[in-house]
């Protein structure tokens, strides 16, 4: 045998020895996952009661895998790694979980906090945030290896702690978040590495309920439930402090009890306009983006909890409160009208559109039901079923600021 | 059968005996899950689905214990004003205000 000869038959030995171990490996996940996989069509649906995800693509529109082991996971919500492979998913009972939507499987949890409500990913990536309501804080984690990096209790100037809320992710790889009982904004600095420089904006508002950013990352906004109003904080200047907007938007008509709070997260901006849900009224706000000022307001079939835009802007789609929340509506941007109302089944909870818009997915927990419809035709595509369906998480997020 | 667990038995067939009496206003066994339904997932809106607290207090056992039952039932008949509770005498009886009360101070045995 000559030293060609050797050589080949080494290299056609070694990739037979690769050969081997990569499908070992991939007979030792015991199921049809491929390394090779994309993940910009995947997403999960949170089973809130039985503390299990559902990873779905919207491509087929179907179910991959069902994943346990989560905790308590009503109110819990995900953010999705950059490379989209990623997906972190805060559970309510303070647990933080990593899953590996390719694999299928956790690859790392943690319990962080008592009692949490949401959390965020640094716009770099490297970082994941966590607001708790017990001890109320943010708790910041290595995204790689879920380390704790950051512990920042939220405490009012007398020392009481408050549950934290609204947290989202900035530009300058900032966290921003609202204290529901001192009334304050704070912004969390990591750009100087991972101790941050913490700015307080206190007296901004009776009881901050949920914040958002709007998708250019500009602008933080805290909707305010013991008054009429917002505080908005405008990050490329925050020396000016936080400047209350749509102050009395209600104009002193008497409040509707609210049976769930609104979340602002995934708000609508739609042709140079914010659509927002009014608390205690059944109506959309809809405020001129530049100006901040209101310019109108749509009468809607109850309490809105989320008005989401389509991806291109044209149709804002709305779910409500209980007890009304067994109904959905579409409006149309270009004219302002209601132009379609469904009744899919009671408890329609969340609703996600894919990254261009021609299609919903929407959980209707008491129908044990995730419906997909065409946003075009209305037509319903797909329906899925989940146990007690919650959040709608596609990948996608992880390219967007606030998501 | 040891002696012990017979007594319990025996204990067990006399509270089930007297429940009927002691909830002789206590609301029919479909609206009981409904209503148990109705807490954890919607009051669990705020209050946590298992109850712990969330945006709301905790609505545990041991965070009730030493409450007044009418000033719980008058909390959840008409809400907080001012806070985020609501009222929810729309669907809910005074009735079945203290059933929950009760439940809830005793801690939710259903399945969940």
């Amino acid at each position: 045998m000559n030293a060609r000869t050797r050589r080949s038959v080494a290299l056609c030995l070694s990739f037979v020895l690769f050969g081997f171990a990569f499908a070992g490996a991939a007979r030792a996940e015991g199921t049809e996952w491929r390394a090779t996989r994309g993940t910009g069509d995947l997403g999960l649906i949170v089973e809130r009661t039985k503390g299990r995800i559902l990873i779905i693509e919207t491509t087929r529109r179907s179910v991959l895998k069902r994943l346990g082991g989560f905790g308590d996971l009503s109110h819990a919500s995900a953010v999705f790694s950059r490379d989209q492979r990623y997906a972190y998913i805060f559970g309510r009972d303070g647990g933080l979980t990593k899953v590996d939507l390719v694999a299928g499987r956790i690859v790392e949890r943690v319990m962080q906090a008592g009692n949490s409500i949401g959390g965020a990913i640094s716009q770099d990536g490297r970082l994941v945030a966590v607001s708790n309501y017990k001890p109320g804080g943010v708790r910041v984690f290595d995204a790689e290896t879920l380390k704790l990096v950051a512990d920042i209790p939220a405490k009012d100037e007398d020392g009481n702690p408050s549950k934290v809320v609204g947290l989202v992710d900035a530009p300058g790889q900032r966290f921003v978040f609202s204290l529901y009982d001192a009334g304050e904004i704070w912004i969390a600095d990591f750009a100087g590495g991972t101790k941050p420089k913490i700015t307080r904006y206190p007296g901004i508002g009776t009881l901050p309920y949920d914040g958002l950013i709007t998708p250019d990352g500009r602008a933080y906004v805290a909707g305010l439930f013991g008054e009429d109003g917002l505080a908005k904080l405008d990050l490329w200047h925050p020396e000016k402090g936080v400047a209350r907007i749509l102050a009395g938007y209600g104009r002193g008509e008497k409040k509707l009890p609210v049976y769930k709070m609104p979340h602002l997260e995934g708000w609508a901006a739609a042709d140079g306009k914010l659509f927002l849900p009014a608390i205690g009224r059944h109506e959309l706000l809809v405020v001129d983006a530049r100006s901040w000022k209101q310019v109108g307001r749509i009468k809607v079939h109850g309490q809105p909890i989320f008005a989401v835009a389509r991806p291109d802007g044209r149709q804002i789609w709305v779910n409500f409160a209980h007890p009304r929340n067994d109904t959905l509506q579409v409006i149309d941007v270009a004219t302002m009208k209601i132009i379609k109302e469904f009744k899919p089944g009671k408890a329609i909870l969340h609703m996600e559109f894919t990254p261009r818009g021609e299609q919903v997915w929407v959980s209707v927990r008491d129908a044990d039901r995730v419906d997909v419809y065409d946003t075009r035709t209305f037509e319903r595509l797909a329906a899925i079923k989940a146990e007690k369906p919650s959040g709608i998480f596609l990948s996608a997020r992880a390219h967007k600021t606030g998501l | 059968m040891p002696a012990r667990k017979r007594a319990s038995l025996a204990l067990a067939a006399l509270i089930a005996l007297a429940a009927p009496a002691a909830y002789a206003d206590a609301p029919s066994q479909t609206r009981q899950a409904e209503l148990l339904y109705r807490l954890r997932q919607d009051c669990g809106s705020c209050h946590g689905y298992t109850l712990k607290g969330g945006l709301g207090p905790s609505l545990l056992p041991t965070a009730l214990k030493g409450k007044d039952d009418d000033t719980l039932v008058h909390v959840i008949l008409y809400g907080m004003p001012g806070r985020p509770m609501p009222p929810w005498r729309f669907e809910v009886s005074r009735d079945e205000a203290f059933w929950l009360v009760r439940e809830m101070k005793k801690g939710l045995r259903d399945e969940r």
